[in-house]
């Protein structure tokens, strides 16, 4: 299983997650070259399905980056996002899979460390977890 | 509007776990507004479904389709065309959705795929209260605009019972005495006497007591 790459997707918020982003980047500290970035306007529009299509395309595993709670320029987005995740953990629990494998993390604008702190300690999850069966 | 909840996944795994081209069709009324039964949530169903049979290296091909209303032959009659293509048909509108599904397609197998549960309305968002029991002969107007039939846990006409307290009914400290909010009412109202009023019981002849239901309005039917 060692040399088993998850394939991850990640929603980011373009505010906090994404800034994060930029400035880990140019602390040149790379994130992981199998985290798939998605780019929103905010947390608060990725709906329960956005969620669940990666799991349909063969992802590994799923995370949302967003705002600290109070940070939210839309003032909930975050909030409502931690809901539909928690919503998608529920379901992949009902088909066998494990919940883990989504998750959601809340940073600061310019925490390029965290961001791939994240990024890596979700890879790390994923990565013990290892592919989703596919009988 | 008619409230409903989803069927655990699990549930339903279970009840298509023999076919392997699956309908899953929506409804656009009350289901939609109650966020279970939408091209919302087909969507969802749909991709859980997909993510499963890929778990269980199934080939599974699972179709989405929402309809105006299920309720309603006219729209149903939509189906025709992409029926065909599957085995099964889950059903997401209320109860009323599957039958007329199964009815209109009698060689297809139809499953429910949400619970239904009550007629009521949005208290608050993602909150759903129940306010109307069917019971075919309203009469709110005598309590106060309230209905203590669908509302009083014993649906009784005469409250409040012995177990009122503090405005909560004795089953549970969440629910409201709808008596002691019937009396309320009318005393607010200045309408309190009307309550001593002597009325003969309650006919339930026109609620489901009296088997099942049918409404013919003649100046409709064709
Ligand atoms: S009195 Fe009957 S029809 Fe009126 S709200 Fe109550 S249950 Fe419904
Ligand atoms: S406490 Fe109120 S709501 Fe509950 S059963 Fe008695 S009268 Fe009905």
């Amino acid at each position: 299983m060692d040399d088993f790459k998850p394939q991850i997707v990640a929603f980011c918020c373009s505010n906090c997650a994404s800034s994060a982003a930029k400035v880990s980047h140019g602390m040149k500290k790379a994130l992981p070259d199998n985290i798939k970035l998605i780019q929103v306007p905010c947390t608060g529009r990725i709906e329960t399905l956005h969620l669940l299509k990666p799991f349909e395309e063969g992802a590994d595993g799923v995370y949302v980056a967003g705002c600290q709670e109070d940070s939210c320029q839309y003032i909930s987005g975050i909030t409502k996002a931690a809901k539909r995740v928690k919503q998608v953990k529920d379901i992949l629990e009902g088909l066998g899979i494990e919940p883990e494998r989504i998750d959601v993390f809340q940073m600061s604008a310019g925490k390029g460390q965290e961001f791939v702190e994240v990024a890596n300690r979700m890879v790390d999850t994923v990565k013990g977890l290892g592919p989703v069966p596919t009988a | 509007m008619i409230v409903a909840e989803s069927k655990p996944i699990k549930e339903l795994l279970e009840m298509v776990k023999d076919f392997k081209k699956i309908l899953v069709v929506g409804c656009k009324g009350c289901v939609t507004v109650c966020n279970v039964g939408g091209a919302k949530e087909v969507g969802i169903l749909a991709s859980s479904l997909r993510i499963h049979g890929r778990k269980e290296g199934r080939d599974v091909v699972v179709g989405e389709h929402t309809l105006e209303r299920q309720c309603d032959p006219e729209y149903i009659d939509e189906l025709e065309e992409i029926v065909g293509d599957y085995d099964a048909v889950i059903s997401i509108a209320c109860g009323v959705g599957p039958q007329f599904l199964s009815e209109r397609y009698p060689e297809k197998k139809v499953f429910p795929g949400v619970n239904t549960k009550f007629m009521g309305g949005a208290v608050e968002h993602g909150v759903w209260a129940e306010r109307c029991a069917g019971c075919g002969t309203c009469a709110i107007h005598l309590f106060g605009g309230l209905c203590p039939i669908a509302r009083c846990s014993k649906s009784l006409l005469n409250g409040p019972c012995g177990g009122s307290s503090h405005g909560k009914c004795e089953i549970s400290k969440d629910v409201d005495c709808i008596w002691d909010m019937i009396v309320n009412k009318m005393t607010e109202q200045g309408r309190l006497s009307e309550l001593l009023e002597f009325r003969p019981p309650k006919s339930w002849t026109t609620a489901r007591d009296g088997g099942p239901r049918k409404m013919i309005r003649e100046e409709l039917v064709k």
